[in-house]
């Protein structure tokens, strides 16, 4: 039973670090764009660090 | 004292003037512009990358999501209307978008978000403590164990549900406070007294401890109204940019003449406007140079161009035929028009506000039973000589059972699923009880002009017509940018002609088209033009085309039927619905169209008034009338019926009133309307049903006493999950319009 002192505290410690991760995502407005956020992760940048080579 | 505070005010006086300085070098503005065709990500780089290379523009970011890019500009270099040209260099057509509620809205949803976050986080914690309670109850955990959990699931549910239950509760207070019940009293009642009583069996060490089903109960809840909550938002969100994708661009001029670009919705009474031949009005205003012929049919559903003068009051979506006019706008309310119709439509609306939701009225049916039915068992168990605080918790498991989670899920989950269903096929459905109403139409009226016709003219009699004339005619008529010509010109395409476009060709603005040809002069026009070469004045219907060795042949012109306009009309009445015609066309132009699409029951020359009216009168016959329209005329009647739709092509008022929109030129986005509206009703019968059923299982058990807080926690998700899968059986089928099952 002693295991339980530790245990719950890191299993909740762990669900509230997923709830913190959570509401920091919806106050920085990551879930206002769904579909233009996946887009936006394979798009290429502007202009190439190294021009491609021929 | 005086000379200190004297030296202070001094040292302030610069910082004001510092900042109007960096003002009128910099002036930070923002705008949001809704962009149509944007589909992916390619898309929205190329829309970023143009603004990024635009001077003055600070940040442009798109959102794919709601289909607008927000833009941060500096106004001392650009303006909207400027980007707006930018996107349009681009490929996309933009427009500015209309500013509505959606600000606030948008962080409701938010909130609702966060709080179901909180509820979940919490809910999976509590659960996590009470399967190891029930687990431990059939093992060997200790009394002091199962207190341990029970402590620690009311630290977690109990601020969970202080915070994420608040708009439940906050929704009951103001119920009690207008003296009536909606479904959120039961609801924050069964909250409130599972918890408190929890806490006073915490205290107590005994078994009877419901946190789990109190929070997993709220959870659920908020699954719920979060996702009605996002529907709705982006409903809201397309209809705005279907009517900001509408406006226009003016062109104003200046008083020293000078020609500047800018919105329509910037327009100030006073301007004067230039308006090409072809483009819609912008404004409502007074022609003050140039005569010409205007195209009213979005406003009175008259198909036949009326020709004004200087002088005339024209109307803003009306539009210019023949040839360039000047329009100075004027006030809205000087209109005499716009002001009936604006007057019309506030007094037909007052009716609507009294519709009660299904359910809000299965609640006013539900909420005294719930609460009679735990009284009972108090006071039953107290006459069996239990004692309170055994009567109270028997009480307590009762609220818990009864507590409407399935009944409060069951509506908003048929309506998230059949708006996303209709979202997805080009209705969008605005109104929040919109699709209940809509279940409930029995007679189905339709506007004439631009609903079940096109609202635009179509060449009636192609077939009397050689494609030698055909060709010619439209060799003359490819050069103008009239609606007849255009006419002519796509009847030319349809039937396969090669249109060879003549040289020369002169158009005379109110008359016609002349070219010279190697044979002589080919003139297409009005007919009076064609015989004396006077300029015509008066309403026509028809063009006549006169070749180089002196044949004539008529071009007659009609509005045409929508696609499936028939179709759904016989479909309409095979479902037991009576069908209408109101217009304010003339007469043989209606009959000509309810002929066309099988409506017996036509009505023309009607007044907007007298649409009210016929609506009212079918009303008062006890008639739940659907109101089809598109026209500023409609608008009033729009607002009078029992349930509205209304085109996308539809006057911006017009829309506004309609409960819901749909898109494209085929009708049968009505028929698809009506079918989901009548699932999602029975479905929502069908979900009632399931949640009472449960109950009659449920309840007697916990009145007797046999409910522990694992049936409780089970029982609540179960009948959860029952209604959201059911209602999730209306996406995706094929659904058949249910008849009505007439009773009278």
């Amino acid at each position: 039973m002693s295991a339980l002192a530790w245990l719950i505290p890191c299993a909740l410690a762990l669900g509230g670090l997923g709830l913190a991760a959570f509401i920091w995502s919806l106050n920085s407005g990551q879930f206002n764009d769904l579909e233009g956020s996946g887009w936006r992760a394979i798009q290429d940048d502007e202009e190439p660090s190294q021009p491609p080579k021929p | 004292m005086g000379r200190a505070l004297n030296a202070h005010a001094a040292a302030d006086v610069p910082l004001p003037s510092r900042a109007e300085r960096a003002n009128r070098t910099e002036r930070p503005q923002s705008v949001s512009l809704v962009v149509e065709d944007m589909h992916c990500g390619a898309c929205m780089t190329t829309i970023e990358r143009a603004l990024r290379r635009t001077p003055g523009v600070r940040e442009g970011r798109v959102n794919l999501s709601t289909r607008r890019v927000s833009i941060a500009f500096d106004a001392a270099v650009t303006d909207s209307q400027a980007l707006v040209d930018v996107i349009g260099a681009a490929g996309f057509k933009a427009a500015e978008a209309i500013e509505g509620s959606s600000e606030q809205e948008n962080r409701r949803a938010d909130d609702l978000l966060r709080r179901l976050g909180v509820a979940g986080f919490a809910a999976a914690n509590v659960m996590l403590l009470s399967v190891s309670v029930w687990a431990g109850a059939a093992s060997d955990m200790d009394a002091a164990a199962a207190s341990l959990f029970h402590w620690l699931s009311a630290l977690i549910a109990m601020p969970a549900i202080a915070y994420s239950a608040q708009p439940f509760f906050r929704s009951a207070k103001a119920a009690i406070g207008a003296r009536r019940l909606n479904m959120d009293v039961p609801i924050s009642l069964g909250i409130v007294l599972a918890t408190g009583m929890s806490l006073f069996q915490t205290f107590r060490g005994s078994h009877q401890v419901y946190f789990d089903a109190a929070i997993m109960l709220t959870f659920f809840l908020l699954i719920g109204r979060y996702l009605d909550e996002h529907v709705r938002l982006k409903a809201r969100g397309a209809a705005e940019n279907l009517i900001g994708l509408k406006s226009l661009t003016a062109t104003v001029i200046g008083s020293d003449g000078t020609a500047r670009r800018m919105a329509a919705r910037a327009l100030t009474p006073g301007m004067r406007v230039q308006v090409a031949a072809g483009e819609r009005i912008p404004v409502d205003g007074r022609i003050v140079e140039g005569e010409s012929e205007i195209d009213e049919s979005l406003i009175t559903g008259e198909t036949l161009p009326r020709w004004a003068k200087p002088g005339a009051d024209v109307h803003a979506g009306t539009v210019n035929m023949t040839r360039a006019v000047t329009v100075q706008a004027t006030a809205t309310d000087d209109s005499t028009l716009l002001a009936e119709i604006a007057r019309l439509m506030q007094a037909a609306e007052q009716g609507r506000g009294q519709y009660v939701r299904l359910a809000d009225r299965a609640s006013r049916l539900y909420a005294p039973a719930v609460h009679v039915l735990g009284a009972l068992t108090f006071a039953g168990w107290m006459l069996a000589g239990a004692g309170w605080e055994l009567s109270l918790t028997y009480a307590v498991a009762v609220l818990i059972i009864t507590c409407p989670c399935a009944l409060a899920l069951a509506v908003p989950a048929v309506q998230v699923a059949a708006t996303s269903r209709l979202f997805a096929k080009g209705v969008i459905v605005k109104a929040a009880d919109g699709l209940e109403r809509l279940a409930e139409v029995d007679t189905v009226v339709f506007d004439k002009t631009g609903t079940l016709t096109r609202g635009e003219p179509v060449l009636r009699n192609g077939s009397e017509l050689s494609d030698a004339v055909l060709a010619k005619a439209a060799s003359l008529a490819v050069a103008s940018r009239h609606p007849y010509s255009r006419a002519v010109v796509r009847a030319a395409r349809e039937r396969g002609l090669t249109i060879a476009a003549a040289s020369g060709v002169v158009e005379i603005p109110g008359s016609g088209l002349a070219a010279a040809s190697p044979a002589g002069e080919i003139r297409l026009g009005s007919a009076e033009w064609i015989k004396s070469g006077d300029p015509s004045g008066g309403r026509t219907g028809s063009l006549r085309f006169a070749d180089a060795n002196g044949e004539i042949a008529n071009f007659e012109f009609e509005d045409a039927v929508r696609p499936g306009a028939r179709d759904v009309v016989s479909a309409l009445k095979l479902a037991g619905y009576r069908v209408a015609l109101l217009s304010g066309d003339r007469e043989t132009t209606v009959n000509a169209v309810a002929q066309a699409v099988g409506i017996a029951d036509a009505w023309a020359g009607i007044k907007p008034n007298g649409k009210i009216c016929f609506i009212e009168d079918l009303k008062a016959r006890g008639r739940k009338v659907l109101m089809v329209g598109d026209g500023l005329n409609d608008a009033p009647a729009l607002a009078a019926a029992h349930a509205s739709l209304s085109p996308s092509t539809a006057a911006d008022i017009s829309q506004t009133a309609a409960d819901a929109v749909f898109q494209g030129q085929p009708l049968a986005p009505i028929l698809e309307t009506m079918t989901v509206a009548r699932a999602a009703q029975r479905m929502s019968f069908e979900n009632f049903a399931i949640a009472i059923g449960y109950n009659v299982v449920f309840v007697p058990l916990a009145m007797a006493g046999y409910v522990t807080p694992l049936i409780a926690a089970l029982a609540m998700s179960l009948s959860s999950i029952a209604v959201t899968a059911n209602a999730l059986r209306l996406r995706g089928r094929n659904l058949p319009l249910e008849s009505l099952r007439r009773t009278a």
